[in-house]
């Protein structure tokens, strides 16, 4: 860029003006360049199927049908609240899920960057064992453990052997008092790692001397880690919480590998229930009412956990 | 550069309409070099080298049988198979000539995706009436073979357990097969029979909706096709439900162990209920000893499930002639009967059948031929079976995990029924 000599500018006001200007306009048009790809991306894949589910959402619309769409005002929301028990219990599953894997696998994950956060040996064998399964696709994940749960499965196997026969298992995935059950442990097993790994940045931001310190004054290890770790943690767990809820909320391949959302509903969840209805059944229309009554929730949960969370001073 | 950036702004633009269009290059009827008209043909066959085998020998006998045409295929694996006709189809971008599964052709008919099929009627009747598909008096699709299902089992096992063995003419009764599940169970058989219930999608209609046909009872009233109130939720298919759940209640069966018919192969289990696909199989393990008996006669005669894959014409082809032309071309004896030994699948016609390997009077496969014949039930021909067959799928489900059969089947109805009524009927009021 050329920048004008002053004594120029002195004589032509105007122009320097007018030059002034054009820059301010290029670097608009810088900006906007470099915004596009990401905006024209955004628009596509973001923007235009949130505004499209929302107009869905009021239609009959269907995936195949010779019949045109017909708009149906608040039909299909009142459909899913009284007239679809599955949608119902598809809510509920959620939310249990939800609820015990975020506190569950928060705190798993944060146990497991303490201990691997230690100086000794093997330390890095053992975060890379801790990493494996989140590295490892979560379809592969859930038809191994769909054959690890089964009647006769290894889980079982280890049951039998370790209660010497007294006890022999459930049909895990099959009876509806475990399914959901065991799709939440193996969950928590599948992603306790990344959130290891989260916590444990964390942990090292915490500064030594910090420690040090802490120990002259005498501290014992739970008070160090309640009165450094734990604080010096503070943004990692605002962190760490929002993706577990979130990733907790879309429970989806799991479900749709293990049990199809069976045995008698036991583990639809809203993802699941929306796809189905969507592409199995081909009532666009109302998954996209669910899709919206799912995004408003999320919209509700992340908010909340944003003010419980915000930084007081 | 004050230029420039517009350029680059809307060069992006360009790149990201181009990318979401780019679905409508390549499938065009174009032509080629030398002047023929190209058919494009999508299968489902990706991963089945037998089938796409045929196809390949039936292709390049056409094309270099005459000089206006030319076929060119895609293949694609039956998983991803239906969802991309569906996007096709949306996108106006559907191939000239496709295969599809018998049951989803009353649903892409209605949506408009296919044309009458329209060839001579000498070929079509020649067919098993299960393998050409009607909607609304209209022939839609044609197809080379038709699958069925039987019992597999092994002769020295039922007679070393005194079990009459079933024919066609005195099938077993409901009593008598129970009877045999629980003689085998204490021969020895952990679980007496394999019913696949591991698998999932399609095959629990295809498989399971037989055995309530036999009970009486059905997917939908097929008199008006407008609700399933009575067919699925009366009495006859609340006995079925009660039935079909005392299999796994009474450890007769379970859905553990893997998709096929392994567990037979190898004597885990004494009674297999899978289709004829796996039957060259079954008789090279087990050779002279393997039986392959009708289903139990469960009240109304024995079922089994009819109507496998097919083809038809897409809406969208602009030389229906030339389509044409190729499906009566593919339609000889010699193909079919090539489908059905390296398939195992029940050739289309009768010659076909006596040219075979295995489906001839004397082939080991023949009792195939005869179940489909006169056992065959076409799942119902609506352009709600998509839902139905799903719904069918988690009910029967939650029944063999212990649901209440009646409230399951009652609720399988609503939901059924509502699908229907929310889409006018699919055009049968």
């Amino acid at each position: 860029m050329t920048v004008t000599p002053p004594t120029v500018a002195a004589e032509e006001p105007r122009r320097e003006l007018r030059r002034f200007r054009s820059i301010k306009g290029r670097e608009t048009w810088a900006g906007l360049g470099m915004i596009a790809p990401a905006g024209i991306l955004l628009v596509l894949f973001l923007i235009i199927p949130v505004v499209l589910a929302f107009t869905l959402s009021f239609t009959n619309a269907r995936l195949i049908s010779p019949n045109p769409p017909r708009f149906v005002g608040m039909d299909n929301f009142v459909r899913a609240f009284t007239a679809d028990p599955l949608f119902v219990q598809s809510v509920g599953n959620t939310a249990v899920f939800a609820l015990v894997v975020v506190p569950v696998q928060a705190a798993l994950g944060l146990l497991l960057a303490v201990l691997v956060n230690r100086r000794m040996r093997g330390v890095t064998a053992f975060r890379v064992i801790f990493f494996i399964p989140v590295v490892t696709s979560i379809v592969v994940v859930s038809i191994l453990w769909k054959f690890m749960y089964q009647q006769d499965g290894l889980i079982n196997s280890m049951i039998d052997a370790l209660t010497f026969g007294l006890w022999s298992g459930a049909d895990w995935l099959n009876d509806p008092q475990t399914a959901l059950g065991a799709i939440i442990f193996m969950s928590i097993w599948q992603a306790v790692g990344f959130h290891m790994i989260i916590w444990l940045s964390g942990l090292q931001t915490i500064p030594e001397e910090l420690y040090e310190a802490a120990r002259m004054d005498g501290a014992s290890p739970w008070r160090q880690f309640t009165n450094v770790t734990w604080p010096g943690l503070r943004p990692t767990m605002v962190f760490v919480l929002v993706t577990i809820t979130i990733a907790a909320l879309g429970l989806f391949v799991q479900v749709d590998v293990m049990t199809q959302g069976g045995p008698q509903g036991s583990t639809s969840t809203i993802v699941f229930h929306a796809v189905r209805k969507g592409y199995e059944q081909q009532e666009i229309g109302y998954a996209a009412a669910i899709s919206l009554i799912f995004f408003v929730a999320v919209l509700i949960i992340a908010l909340i956990q944003r003010r419980l969370t915000r930084e007081k001073d | 550069m004050r230029t420039r950036t517009p350029i680059l702004v809307s060069a992006g633009l360009v790149t990201a309409i181009a990318l979401t269009g780019c679905g409508q290059a390549g499938q065009g009827d174009d032509t080629t070099a030398d002047g023929r008209t190209q058919l494009t043909m999508w299968t489902h066959s990706a991963g089945n080298p037998a089938e796409l085998e045929v196809y390949e020998q039936i292709i390049s006998d056409f094309n270099d049988s005459q000089d206006e045409y030319e076929v060119v295929h895609e293949s694609f694996p039956q998983g991803a198979y239906n969802d991309a006709i569906v996007a096709a189809a949306a996108s106006g971008d559907l191939p000239c000539l496709l295969d599809l599964d018998g049951p989803i052709m009353p649903n892409w008919a209605w949506a408009g995706y296919l044309q009458p099929l329209e060839l001579p009627t000498e070929l079509t009747d020649s067919l098993l009436p299960t393998a050409v598909g009607v909607w609304e008096d209209e022939i839609y699709s044609a197809g080379y073979w038709d699958a069925a299902l039987a019992i597999f089992a092994r002769e020295s096992v039922l007679e070393g357990n005194g079990i009459r063995i079933p024919t066609m003419e005195e099938p077993w009764t409901a009593d008598e097969f129970r009877a045999a599940l629980a003689t085998l169970k204490d021969a020895g058989y952990e679980t007496p029979i394999d019913i696949g219930a591991e698998d999932t999608g399609e095959w629990w209609p295809y498989a399971y909706s037989p055995f309530l046909q036999s009970f009486g009872g059905d997917l939908i009233d097929r008199s008006t096709m407008l609700t399933a109130d009575g067919a699925l939720n009366g009495p006859e298919a609340v006995a079925w439900g009660e039935w079909f759940a005392g299999l796994f209640a009474d450890g007769y069966a379970d859905n553990s162990g893997t998709v096929g018919n392994q567990e037979f192969v190898d004597d885990e289990v004494a009674l297999s209920y899978t289709g004829v696909w796996n039957a060259v199989a079954a008789l090279d393990a087990v050779g002279d000893d393997l039986l392959i008996l009708p289903p139990p006669d469960l009240g109304n005669g024995p079922k089994i499930g009819g109507g496998s894959w097919q083809w038809g014409i897409s809406s969208e082809c602009n030389d229906a002639d030339g389509a044409r032309q190729y499906l009566e071309f593919s339609f000889q004896d010699e193909y079919i009967t090539e489908f059905a030994d390296k398939q195992v699948v029940i050739p289309a016609t009768e010659a076909a059948a006596q040219a075979s390997e295995y489906f001839g009077d004397d082939g080991a496969l023949r009792p195939f031929v005869e179940f489909s014949q006169e056992y065959a039930v076409l799942r119902p021909e609506t352009p709600a079976y998509a839902v139905i067959s799903a719904t069918f799928e988690t009910a029967a489900k939650d029944i063999m995990s212990g649901a209440d059969v009646q409230e399951t089947l009652d609720r399988a109805v609503s939901d059924i029924d509502a699908n229907i009524a929310s889409n006018d009927g699919y055009g049968f009021q």
